[in-house]
């Protein structure tokens, strides 16, 4: 089963009752209200698909006071499949990890056909929301519950970026990033554990890990457990990435490197790894890596072969490679890396 | 004669590759903006390569020649210098049956 990562919703006969365009004296939905920001607690993006003129519609839901909970939302006359496709393209999530609220059979049916992997439920059924699997994370992290937050910095940047006329490492640089690379707490495990659950682009080997195997690696000796945290002139990007080293003797193997997809457009993807070649190399180790091709973990796959890890053995979609430690990156300049290890 | 016309063909559209690579090199890299970029300069020693922007030269490699890079020939070796690029997508295109 995967988490639901954002609910769409439809606006009319949905969110409120009536019809906006034809001029309904509306009402919200009994509920709806809650039903909105228990969601945003339990850190779940919510967005809009609503056939409606975008002026109009948002003018209403700031009036509702509800504007803000609502991650671009998509109101014009297009298609709802092609409003749900701006959204995942936007909040860079997968498309099975959308959820699309509809009161119309046609337009549920309409999403489906196009995205047969969104899960559609029709606005009678809003009652049962809340205690769906899919909806019910087993626990909301701090980053969690600063998610909406952290994308609605994430789209004052992109603003910035559109505005900004220049080269893209250009931009990077006016960012002002600090990265910082730490060993992980106990407080960090829930989100290490929710990391290893929603990452999936940036991510070595796809493997899940629970609170209790990180907790177990994170004191065994022969194990190092790095945590990474994100934050620039707009704010934190909160705990954004992780690296399981296993350390047998002479040869420390990176069992997971992650990163999260909110940082795949800021080029961070590379620091974790050169921090691990550097370690390595002071150390005098040797540095393995496991490597699981996924249909979705292409760019990981670039991050090492372009670091210089080379595929010393494989069976089926099972990598390991070895680095030699020759070729040595460092930093960008438009980062500054802290460490505390 | 005739194969050494091939030949010369085969250079000149490998030229061709090496060129455009330059230009998406200047145009979307600082480092390379002002500077001379010769065919041979090795471009991670040269400018910052995030693995942001080797996804991105990546599907600019891909759309622009049309051919898929497969995950083998994703090495540092392959990406170094834009002669390099350039042989990269010559060879695939070869294999490519064109």
């Amino acid at each position: 089963m995967k988490m639901v990562k954002c609910v769409v919703w439809d606006l009319d006969d949905t969110l409120w009752h009536g019809t906006l365009s034809a001029g309904d004296d509306l009402v919200l939905r009994e509920g709806v209200v809650d039903l909105v920001k228990t969601l945003d607690a339990r850190g779940i993006l919510q967005s809009v698909a609503s056939k409606n003129n975008h002026d109009d519609a948002m003018r209403k839901l700031d009036e509702l006071g509800l504007a803000e909970y609502f991650l671009y939302p998509q109101i014009n006359w297009n298609s709802k499949s092609s409003s749900v496709a701006a959204i995942r393209q936007k909040l860079n999530i997968g498309i099975d990890t959308i959820m699309f609220v509809d009161d119309q059979p046609f337009e549920r049916d309409e999403v489906a056909f196009a995205h047969p992997e969104v899960e559609t439920v029709d606005s009678a059924e809003l009652a049962t929301l809340l205690t769906m699997p899919r909806l019910s994370p087993k626990v909301v992290t701090e980053d969690a519950s600063r998610r909406r937050l952290m994308y609605l910095e994430d789209q004052a940047r992109s603003e910035a970026e559109l505005d900004y006329q220049g080269a893209a490492d250009e931009f990077l640089g006016s960012l002002g990033m600090i990265f910082h690379i730490s060993r992980a707490k106990g407080d960090d495990l829930r989100r290490l554990e929710e990391l290893t659950e929603r990452t999936n682009q940036l991510n070595s080997t796809g493997i899940q890990y629970s609170y209790e195997q990180l907790d177990e690696l994170m004191h065994s000796p022969d194990h190092d457990l790095w945590v990474c945290e994100l934050t620039d002139r707009y704010g934190s990007y909160g705990k954004i990435g992780m690296a399981l080293v296993e350390k047998q003797d002479d040869r420390w193997t990176i069992n997971l490197l992650l990163m999260s997809c909110r940082t795949v457009s800021k080029g961070v993807g590379t620091v974790l790894l050169s921090f691990l070649l550097k370690q390595a190399a002071e150390n005098g180790k040797r540095l393995f890596a496991r490597f699981r091709r996924t249909d979705r973990n292409r760019q990981m796959l670039v991050t090492y072969q372009l670091a210089n890890f080379r595929v010393v053995s494989h069976e089926g979609s099972d990598y390991l490679y070895e680095n030699d430690l020759a070729v040595r990156q460092e930093y960008p300049e438009y980062i500054k890396v802290e460490i505390d290890a | 004669m005739h194969d050494e016309a091939v030949v010369n063909m085969a250079d000149v559209t490998v030229a061709d590759y090496a060129a455009n690579i330059r230009a998406y090199l200047r145009e979307n890299m600082t480092a390379f903006k002002d500077v001379e970029l010769d065919d041979e300069d090795n471009i991670f020693e040269r400018g910052f390569f995030t693995s942001l922007f080797a996804m991105q030269l990546l599907h600019y490699v891909e759309s622009t020649f049309d051919v898929e890079v497969p995950d083998d020939y994703i090495m540092l070796r392959n990406f170094s210098s834009v002669r390099r690029l350039a042989d990269m997508v010559a060879d695939l295109k070869r294999t490519s049956g064109e």
